[in-house]
């Protein structure tokens, strides 16, 4: 397990001291100067070395990314945004972060601004997180006040003006281009890549936007060193990472881990282990509710390294590390009509795939649910999904046909033991065709 | 130049072309429904999706670049396959989600027969469907009197909201909601107010926008389809007329870069019903004060007796706005015959001398040279109103930015932003130490934008004089570069001022000739814009029950625009020629026709029997007039001559020549679809006025 | 999700204003963003608005913030419509957003919705006497505590038909309520205490 003392987030809970005198009392700010005095390739290359991936959900090398935005200005600004639009069903970590330590996220974002040679970034947050947001503004008007935000923004000699800025209820603007439009004052619809942000982003700028916990913990790597980070985990999946554990276990909590934790350690560990025991399994999800679900057992569940590759090896991701636990009184087919739901609610419309195919697919899952559907449907079902996935502007297509492929995939007997049942009570009833008529 | 490998087919193209253009140049065909080349890249319906071999997903070949695309590690060129199996699998994917949803009315629908989506089911769908759930039913949205919505139908390509944004420059579309349940609407389903808002109708790929005056009335194949010319403004739109049997069924636009790129006025495409309605189709004589039905040959009598008994300085004619140069030239030729010197084809009371040179009367930059102009001065002009689709084309060029527009006259949203500057010729005398000026030192390619309502005043050719000197002082004339430019708002002038359809020695302009006890003989060619005071013996040549007709002493039914063959010179000077597409009504004839026969009535017989022999002798005397679809430049040497011409302004303020877009002559008078359209948009400014 | 329209016109006002604070408040928001792009802005002007105005946006606000960030009134109703935290009709004093998405279906939200349809009614309505309305929501973003629910601008966390009963009837009587987790825990870690950041060492000053 994690020792304490290799833990980022030291005030995860809220037990501690979540303001600027509490925080600078764990470490906070300590040394900026110098992290600062690096420069922004020494930064970079720290990240780099570091291997910290992103924490949004798609993995990508933090360090890199940063070094894709231009070295020399042509005379835009560049800016950081940072993705706190934390809206992944099962997925409850940068909740946490902005509430209880804030000023992991707004020191990360001076070194990250600095490391990019943005003098403005926002954060975008989630408009649900009213209190979260309060609280973060909170810190940031204590940061501005001690001087570490604005001119020569913690001695540094660089300038960092750092904003947040909501949202109002769209899943869609967790995706980036999507949250950069809303952020102009737009509709959150995705935009055409390239350009990639990083030559065209908000305002038509060099921009980077990343989650919040890729920002927050940066400073710690860098005061630690890279090789300390890159020292936790395994290869290619190193660091800590807040897992977020919820459904069917005896604990539900968030809790920061060592990347490639097992599965079945994490739970048994931090959350009082699986409802009913082990063996009282059904299938988890392992990074939000856009992963294909893993079912239990010897090749699945009991084999789950919880990192980039150890889900990979199981056909899902993972994502953002939200583990949704599903116990065997779990209606599998109806809990994921419902993320289905959520997809078909969340589109945004723009393109054809998602906008015509999400609501295709609920309505499909809502019938197979009840057994009203036709075996041949599950094909269909599964063709749809394929139809969908890689042929959309944005990834969300992608996260919302996986879920329902994993189903097809793993739990397809059960959709036809519905269809059975359905059959069989439908013919005593005397309807001869399960289907719906056409006049409807 | 980058290769790439289409279809097996080996082509370099210009990096910056998208991967559907170089698709396109090796001659592969891409379906599409959101792309559309004058509109910005929404890469929204996924229909133009290819393979590029090395890339895993397919790609939206609209929305991406040649250059953007990751290189071949060896160097080799990108393979772009349009036609393997991984493609046609990926459009019939995003074809039948197209069509879960969309309802199976193409039956009872307008678009059937020109539908992007039904032609291009026949290649990428099938005949049966997968989707058992219930289609989804949109409410269909009040956006005006000129466009219906089928909103079902609707398959959110956006290309109309990106069209009244971009190109119309009014922020009235939008998609409201998201998801499945994302529609098409206008804020609280307002009227449209763009005067361009038809070519949405054009654009929609579906029947979810659809003409609403033509709904249900005929089918696209039952109609013949003629190339023609619009004459509704000096643009000279390239349009298409559809017409079933004799009538005019509805009218389209044609493209053409150097005019109108693809885009009509909705005055050009919805005035068809004022084809139709008010029309004059046989001769009338006024007895007793009365009009009454007469034949051909008493109304020619009645004319011949008028004139015989008419001392000759008291006979003039007067050319309407929509004439053909055929007609006023046959009309010119018979008046000097007669001995007539009073004849005028500015019946605005326009001061423009066709003697100051063809280069003081045209839009000397061109149409298209617009886009080149790196500035721009408006004198007295609005150019929405009196030619939409070159304002349009103003908005295009101010949208790339670094277009500093200035402004003297009237104040008006002309859908871009510009400097004002002045109402009158008090600013205009100024200019030259004005900061705007002094701003454009550098400007290569000026532009001094004169409107006609600038000219038909009385000090119209100092006002004239004043543009001249600006267009010299911006810089403007130069020999590559001729800024200096007339927007004409009548179609008909730039050809009548060619041909010299003005005063000759000893005669008097149409505004003398209209006041009283100075005519006792007066011809009206269509001239329908002007007041004609008591007294004088009117002989109208017309189409519609307008002004002219009214005064009438004696009407002679001629043909509407689509009615004949004829020439027409927009207000850049390009020669064009409208095609017959129907035919006048009763006992209507070709305004040519009537003028040659009227000589023979008169004595003084013209000598052509047919329109070509017509032509030819047009032709001999100005033989610019020959060359069809081409300008003439005029000599940049005549915007001194001018400039030189001095006179004295006076302080009135500067209007636009036309006060409503939609009523400008006899044809959109008679249109109830065009009077619809004036109520409204005087009510829309009376609440703005509020 | 039904399609997001307007109130019907006999509940709209026919005009609104920010208030004076307001208005201020909101003039220094369009100053967070660069010149000229205060449309950026619109979110939390139209949630200001929507506050404003008792926790719905009427028609007349968004045409009020339209005009105030210079922008056409199409492009604000396209983002009025598209965001679902912005109420288009009336709702209660007290409005619930039950969230409904797997997590917190998993632990028992089907519970909290028998409760709210008992209590209130079908979704989307205010009852008779204004207190209360309740929509179900998408993720809300506290799955480690569900199930959950939003009331105006709180997280009522891991309920039970009983917590949640409870809160409804204190807010009804008036009384105060504590938000966050009803059953007891620091908010996202395990119930009976943590399992991590038990090392007290970590916290000594350096």
């Amino acid at each position: 397990m994690l020792a304490d003392k290799d833990r980022i987030f030291t005030n995860l809970y809220g037990l501690q001291d979540g303001g600027l005198k509490g925080a600078r009392s764990r470490g906070s700010y300590d040394g900026i100067k110098g992290i600062i005095a690096k420069g922004r390739d020494g930064i970079i290359n720290e990240v780099k070395a570091s291997g910290l991936r992103g924490r949004g959900g798609a993995g990508f090398p933090t360090g890199l990314k940063w070094s894709f935005m231009p070295k020399q200005s042509d005379g835009r600004p560049h800016y950081l945004v940072v993705n706190a639009d934390e809206s992944e069903p099962g997925t409850c970590k940068d909740r946490e972060i902005m509430r209880n330590d804030p000023h992991h996220l707004i020191e990360g974002c001076l070194i990250a601004g600095f490391a990019m040679g943005a003098n403005a970034g926002y954060i975008y947050i989630r408009g649900e997180f009213i209190r979260e947001r309060e609280a973060l503004q909170a810190a940031i008007d204590e940061a501005y006040e001690a001087r570490l935000l604005g001119k020569n923004a913690a001695g540094t000699g660089w300038d960092f003006d750092l904003y947040v800025h909501h949202g109002a209820g769209a899943y869609i603007c967790g995706e980036e281009t999507a949250l950069l439009e809303s952020l102009e004052g737009k509709k959150g619809q995705p935009r055409l890549k390239p350009p990639f942000p990083a030559n065209v982003g908000l305002y038509g700028c060099p921009t980077t936007v990343n989650n919040v916990e890729s920002i927050a913990a940066v400073p710690t790597i860098l005061r630690r060193g890279a090789a300390w980070f890159a020292a936790i985990g395994r290869p290619n999946n190193t660091g800590t990472k807040l897992f977020c554990i919820s459904g069917h276990v005896e604990k539900p909590c968030n809790v920061e881990e060592a990347m490639g934790i097992p599965l079945r350690e994490l739970l048994e560990k931090h959350a009082g282990g699986v409802r009913g025991g082990w063996d009282n399994l059904l299938a988890v999800i392992p990074g939000g509710s856009s992963m294909p679900l893993i079912p239990a057992g010897a090749t699945g569940c009991d084999d789950l390294f919880m990192d980039f590759d150890g889900c990979a090896k199981h056909k899902s991701a993972l994502g953002t590390a939200a583990v949704i636990v599903m116990d065997k009184s779990t209606d599998i087919v109806r809990a994921m009509t419902r993320i289905s739901y959520f997809y078909k609610h969340e589109s945004c419309g723009q393109c054809t795939p998602c906008r015509e195919g999400m609501g295709w697919m609920w309505r499909v899952l809502t019938r197979m649910s009840e057994g009203r559907a036709q075996k041949k449907e599950i094909d269909m079902l599964f063709e749809v999904t394929k139809q969908i996935e890689g042929h959309t502007i944005c990834a969300f297509g992608d996260g919302a046909a996986w879920p329902v492929q994993g189903l097809l995939r793993h739990f397809r007997p059960e959709i036809e033991r519905r269809i059975d049942e359905y059959t069989a009570r439908s013919s005593e009833l005397g309807v001869r065709d399960p289907m719906p008529e056409a006049a409807e | 130049m980058t290769k790439v490998i289409v279809d097996g087919k080996e082509i370099d193209v210009p990096p910056e072309y998208t991967l559907l253009q170089a698709c396109e140049a090796a001659g592969a065909e891409i379906p599409r429904f959101c792309f559309h080349e004058r509109l910005s890249i929404a890469g929204n319906c996924r229909m133009c999706l290819i393979e590029v071999v090395g890339m895993p997903k397919p790609q939206a070949s609209c929305a991406m670049g040649i250059k953007d695309l990751p290189p071949n590690k060896d160097g080799s060129p990108k393979i772009l396959n349009t036609r393997t199996p991984l493609v046609k699998k990926a459009r019939e994917g995003v074809m039948e989600f197209l069509l879960i949803n969309h309802p199976l009315d193409c039956p009872i629908c307008d678009q059937g027969g020109e539908c992007d989506l039904q032609d291009q089911a026949m290649a990428y769908g099938v005949d049966s469907t997968r989707y058992q759930e219930n289609k989804r039913a949109v409410e269909d949205k009040y956006i005006g009197p000129l466009v219906k919505t089928v909103m079902n139908r609707c398959i959110h390509c956006t290309r109309c909201v990106r069209f009244t944004t971009e190109v119309a420059g009014v922020s009235e579309l939008g998609a409201i909601g998201r998801g499945e349940d994302m529609e098409i609407t206008t804020y609280l389903e307002k009227a449209m107010t763009s005067e361009l808002q038809g070519n949405v109708v054009d654009l929609c790929p579906v029947g979810a926008l659809t003409n609403k005056p033509y709904a249900f009335i005929a089918r696209p194949w039952e109609m013949n389809k003629t190339e023609s010319i619009d004459v509704m403004d000096a643009v000279g739109s390239a349009i298409r007329i559809d017409t079933r049997g004799r009538e005019v069924m509805r009218i389209l636009p044609r493209v053409n870069d150097l005019v109108n790129e693809e885009w009509i006025s909705d005055k050009t495409r919805y005035v068809v019903d004022g084809l139709r309605a008010q029309r004059l189709d046989q001769p009338y004589i006024r007895e007793n004060g009365k009009l009454r039905e007469a034949s051909w040959r008493d109304a020619f009598g009645a004319i011949a007796t008028a004139v015989g008994k008419t001392e000759k300085k008291y006979v003039g004619a007067i050319a309407g706005d929509l004439a053909a140069v055929e007609e006023m030239y046959a009309l010119k030729e018979l008046m000097s015959r007669l001995g007539v010197v009073s004849y005028d084809c500015r019946q605005d009371g326009a001061a423009i001398d066709p003697a100051w040179g063809r280069g003081s009367y045209i839009f000397n930059a061109t149409l298209a040279g617009i886009e080149k102009a790196d500035a721009l001065l408006l004198i007295g002009t609005n150019p929405r109103r009196e030619a939409p689709v070159l304002n349009a084309r103003i908005r295009k060029r101010w949208r790339q930015g670094n277009f500093p527009i200035g402004m003297i006259g009237e104040r008006a949203d002309l859908t871009y932003n510009y400097e004002y500057l002045g109402a009158g010729a008090e600013t205009l005398a100024g200019l030259g130490n004005s900061k705007f000026v002094q701003a454009l030192k550098d400007a290569k390619n000026p532009l001094v934008m004169l409107g006609a309502g600038a000219l038909a005043r009385k000090d119209g050719a100092a006002i004239a004089s004043l543009a001249a000197k600006a267009a010299l002082e911006l810089g403007g004339g130069k020999a590559d570069w001729n800024g200096f430019s007339v927007l004409q708002s009548a179609a008909s002038r730039v050809g009548g001022l060619d041909i010299g359809f003005v005063p000759a020695a000893g005669g008097i302009t149409a505004t003398q000739m209209a006041q009283p006890n100075n005519m006792k003989v007066l011809f009206l060619l269509g001239a329908d814009e002007i007041e004609i005071a008591p007294g004088a013996f009117v002989v109208y040549i017309g189409t519609h029950g307008d002004r002219g007709a009214h005064r009438a002493d004696v009407i002679l039914p001629g043909a509407a625009y689509p009615e004949k063959s004829g020439l027409y010179v927009n207000t850049e000077g390009r020669v064009q020629l409208a095609n017959r597409a129907a035919f006048p009504p009763g006992d209507a004839r070709e305004d040519w026709a009537i003028i040659r026969a009227l000589s023979d009535a008169l004595g003084q017989k013209l000598p052509f029997d047919s329109l070509t022999a017509l032509r030819q002798q047009l032709f001999k005397t100005y033989p610019h007039l020959a060359a069809l679809d081409q300008i003439e430049s005029a000599d940049a040497g005549v915007i001194k001559k001018l400039a030189g011409l001095g006179g004295a302004p006076d302080k009135a303020p500067l209007y636009s020549g036309i006060s409503d877009f939609y009523l400008t002559n006899p044809i959109a008078r008679a249109s109830a679809v065009m009077g619809e359209c004036s109520a409204l948009a005087a009510g829309a400014n009376r609440t703005a006025a509020e | 999700m039904p399609v997001r329209r307007l109130a019907p016109p006999d509940v709209q006002p026919p005009t609104f204003a920010f208030s004076k604070a307001n208005a201020e408040w909101a003039k220094a928001q369009t100053e967070k963003y660069p010149p000229g792009r205060q449309q950026s802005a619109i979110i939390p002007l139209l949630w200001k608005a929507q506050e404003q105005h008792g926790g719905w946006l009427p028609e007349a606000a968004i045409r009020h913030v339209a005009e105030f960030l210079g922008m056409a009134h199409i492009r604000a109703l396209e983002v009025a419509t598209f965001y679902t935290m912005f109420n288009l009709e009336p709702v209660g004093k007290f409005h619930v957003q039950l969230c409904g998405t797997t997590p917190c279906r998993l632990r028992g939200a089907d519970d909290l919705e028998k409760v709210c349809k008992k209590r209130f009614g079908e979704q989307g309505r205010v009852t008779k006497d204004g207190t209360f309305s309740w929509v179900e929501v998408e993720c809300l973003g506290a799955c480690t505590n569900a199930p959950m629910v939003q009331i105006n601008y709180d997280f009522y966390e891991d309920l039970d038909k009983k917590s949640f009963e409870d809160i409804l009837d204190r807010l009804a009587d008036g009384k105060k309520v504590k938000p966050g987790p009803q059953n007891g825990r620091q908010l996202s870690a395990p119930i009976g205490g943590p399992t991590t950041l038990t090392d007290k060492s970590i916290y000594e000053k350096r």
